[in-house]
């Protein structure tokens, strides 16, 4: 049967036909479907770990065992987990183990745009690279073959255009699964990593890396379609797609294994073609590998090192590098101005978190970020986040900046997901090293960014159960936090007052501001439009400075003013009644009032 | 069908042109075609771009389209048509939703938002082969302004019949069974009438 699949849902899919047992990831895009789609399969066991590291370590337990396991994260998720990820290569397992990794080349929704088959160089791991739907489906049942073969972990690494592109699948059965339950090993040699251990795996492990390196040379994934031998193409990922479409006639090496190199494959390669070039997104990796080998390659001297691929950048790159000729140029139509409107995404209409940073930009106070929607609090008007690096970095950055002595009262900001991902370690340090820092949860009830996620905090699993919840308020004061306080998410003056209290204090305090996700359904139910009285509203402009997107200015100006009226977009507007609480003249009635003068 | 057909779908988050590239790349699948869809949208806010290419051929590689590259445009909002203006060939189709969702640097004041004229003049520079639609309208009077995306895909299934598919090679009722195959039971009639509707808009309506 042929199905179009996204790049997810054709891993999902590779997964289940794998028969893997226990999957574990925290979500993080563009790889959050993977293991959404596999959580739709019958009888499989997949959870949300609260970070990514947990996932891996959760993955590696399940190998141990000598079940298959599997990890799946966005590619900043595997610096969190560098750490298991490189013990795992130490000790091998008993089943197989699988981490996918999912690059974001172009940074469509990332901090940055690493290229994580550095780490499988680093770990000695091997790394698989799929094409398109078909081989990202197929390349999971391979992976766990070769793990379970060469007993190593596999990266299986996608980049953003194979996760969100869809491409036909021809589906595959379920493997029969002939994993028995084994006892779990006693063997500490191999899986106790105290240094005496250690010292005698690590040759086994350098070894066992050549080893894979051999069997790539026939490994059928590292394959050449021959053509002209005037150039020859060494290309692997989204990037051989682009290569057969600006290059039909050209000679290919695609390697779907891009971590070791078959070096006797590469080299024959290189002495069939007349130029041999590489074409890879972002990192030299397979260039320097090839040059290492003292083959003449050309790559980054060509192709862009920075952002995504397409056909039109590595067509133009070409062009420059006479690799084509001028007239292969496609010139763009200048017929419209760059000028545009942009469109950057914003806070929701409606969204809990914008009354928080009405505040904070009132009080003037440096506010460190953290990785959620709330970063777009960083856009006027609201320009309330000052900085943002990397999950649960902001309260360590805040409590760094108050040792510091700055004389100012740091702030940092965090949400539920990723306060419990990374943000509790940081604040255990806060309480421990005492210092003046405040930190505001901001509780949505849902991982918010990725597209609405079950976390620790909401009482709800992946698969659906009701389970424990995490409180936070209990949490956080039996870390030690003596000054807690836990505020509705609109009620703009209680945060307020709360916040303008613990902006003055000496010692550490935490805000938790409750509200659910404005776009959950639940929520949704709940929504009702308000209206702007527009023989109250003077043009005051005040409401404009929340940043609400369903506030417009209206045609209409006052009279005295001459300034444009407001204006409630009531297809955007969800009755959130922040801007009725802070317009001075009540000219936007609130919700009780609302339906008082539609029944009069 | 010509050996190859890029589409560029161009939109806002949230008025359905995930769907209707869904529907775009399995019309292209059922018709016997290599099919491949990319979404480029980023962060999963409402309010910003919303870009998908589908593209159909006897052998498709990259999911990507090109710079200046793309044969059919659908536009689901005007800003957003002017946006993918430099995709495009000269001379190819488009057909453009003639809506206005106003992004925040304009309803502030700093920008303004193009106008109706300066919109026609731009792809009336490019192309003789434009259609302009209401198709908010024509939703909403079926009851229901979520099924823009399917009146849309409606025109788009029409327009193609004027050159680029050949004559009977994706009749009506092929899109429609992809189409009801995607939407609650409970919705199939509302979309069916969404999709005719779009057909009937444009037939006889280009470039007014």
């Amino acid at each position: 049967m042929i199905k179009m699949l996204s790049g997810n849902e054709a891993v999902a899919r590779g997964m289940w036909e794998a028969g893997v047992q226990v999957a574990s990831a925290y979500p993080g895009t563009p790889s959050t479907e993977i293991l959404e789609n596999f959580a739709l399969f019958p009888n499989v066991y997949a959870e949300w770990a609260s970070n990514e590291k947990v996932a891996v370590d959760v993955a590696i337990g399940a190998a141990y065992a000598g079940h298959r396991g599997m990890a799946i994260m966005k590619h900043v998720g595997l610096n969190v987990a560098a750490d298991s990820f490189m013990y795992a290569s130490m000790t091998g397992m008993e089943g197989g183990l699988v981490i996918v990794t999912a690059d974001d080349p172009g940074m469509h929704s990332s901090q940055n745009e690493q290229d994580n088959r550095v780490f499988a160089k680093f770990g000695r791991v091997p790394c698989l690279e799929p094409s398109d739907s078909q081989v990202a489906k197929d390349m999971v049942s391979t992976a766990f073959e070769l793990s379970e073969r060469f007993d190593t972990p596999v990266l299986l690494r996608l980049t953003t255009r194979i996760c969100h592109s869809t491409s036909a699948v021809e589906l595959g059965e379920k493997a029969v699964s002939n994993f028995e339950q084994k006892p779990f090993p006693r063997n500490p040699g191999k899986y106790v990593m105290v240094p005496g251990n250690a010292i005698k795996r690590h040759p086994i492990i350098e070894q066992r890396i050549l080893d894979i390196a051999r069997f790539s040379e026939t490994f059928p994934y590292n394959h050449v379609e021959p053509g002209d031998q005037a150039l020859g193409i060494i290309t692997c990922g989204v990037a051989y797609q682009y290569a057969k479409e600006i290059f039909p006639g050209a000679s290919i090496l695609r390697l779907g294994m891009t971590w070791p190199l078959p070096e006797r494959l590469i080299r024959e390669f290189a002495e069939s073609v007349k130029r041999l070039v590489i074409i890879e997104e972002l990192d030299p990796f397979l260039e320097e590998g090839v040059r290492l080998m003292g083959i003449e390659v050309e790559g980054k001297s060509i192709f862009p090192i920075n952002g995504e691929f397409d056909p039109g950048i590595v067509r133009e790159a070409a062009i420059k590098s006479g690799l084509l000729p001028e007239s292969a140029h496609i010139p763009p139509l200048e017929l419209v101005p760059n000028s545009l409107p942009g469109r950057p995404p914003v806070l929701c209409s409606g969204c809990p978190h914008r009354p928080t940073f009405f505040i904070l930009n009132k009080l003037k106070v440096p506010v460190n970020g953290d990785i959620g929607c709330y970063t777009l609090a960083m856009t006027p008007p609201l320009s309330a986040i000052h900085t943002c690096g990397c999950m649960g970095a902001g309260i360590g950055v805040a409590h760094g900046a108050a040792k510091a002595r700055s004389p100012e009262h740091h702030v940092a900001v965090i949400g539920d997901s990723t306060f419990f991902h990374s943000g509790i370690p940081a604040l255990v340090n806060v309480v421990y090293n005492q210092s003046p820092v405040t930190t505001i949860i901001l509780d949505n009830r849902i991982t918010g960014m990725t597209g609405h996620q079950q976390n620790p905090g909401t009482g709800r699993t992946l698969l659906g159960q009701e389970t424990v919840q995490v409180e936070l308020e209990l949490l956080v004061r039996s870390l030690g936090v003596r000054n807690v306080q836990t505020v509705a998410g609109y009620d703009v003056k209680a945060i307020e007052k709360a916040l303008k209290t613990f902006v003055k204090l000496g010692e550490p305090s935490v805000l938790i501001v409750v509200e659910p996700c404005v776009l959950l359904p639940d929520v949704r139910k709940r929504w009702i439009p308000l209206e702007v009285l527009e023989d109250k509203c003077n043009g005051c402009t005040f409401c404009f400075r929340i940043g609400c997107p369903a506030i417009l200015k209206s045609e209409q100006l006052d009279q005295a003013t001459q300034r444009p009226k407001a204006l409630i977009d009531p297809t955007g507007c969800t009755g959130c009644e922040v801007c009725a609480q802070i317009c001075p003249r009540e000219a936007i009635p609130f919700r009780h009032a609302l339906v008082e003068i539609n029944e009069s | 069908m010509k050996t190859q057909v890029n589409f560029l779908l161009a939109g806002v988050g949230g008025q359905g042109t995930i769907l209707a590239s869904d529907v775009l790349v399995n019309v292209g699948l059922a018709a016997g075609f290599h099919a491949k869809q990319a979404e480029v949208h980023g962060m999963s806010q409402r309010g910003g771009s919303v870009t998908s290419h589908v593209r159909w051929g006897k052998e498709i590689f990259s999911p990507l389209i090109g710079l200046g590259e793309v044969d059919v445009l659908l536009a689901f909002e005007k800003l957003e048509a002017l946006r993918s203006v430099k995709w495009m060939r000269p001379g190819a189709m488009a057909l453009i939703n003639m809506q206005a969702i106003l992004p925040l640097a304009v309803i502030s004041g700093e920008q303004t938002y193009p106008t109706d004229d300066s919109l026609r003049q731009v792809f009336s520079q490019l192309t003789s082969n434009v259609a302009y639609i209401n198709g908010e309208k024509i939703a909403g009077e079926l009851g229901n302004v979520k099924v823009t995306n399917v009146v849309l895909v409606g025109a788009l299934s029409a327009l193609l019949e004027n050159g680029i598919l050949d004559a009977g090679e994706i009749p009506p009722e092929a899109w429609l069974k992809v189409i009801t195959g995607r939407v609650p039971p409970k919705h199939v009639e509302l979309n069916r009438m969404a999709f005719i509707s779009g057909r009937e808009a444009v037939t006889g309506n280009k470039n007014q």
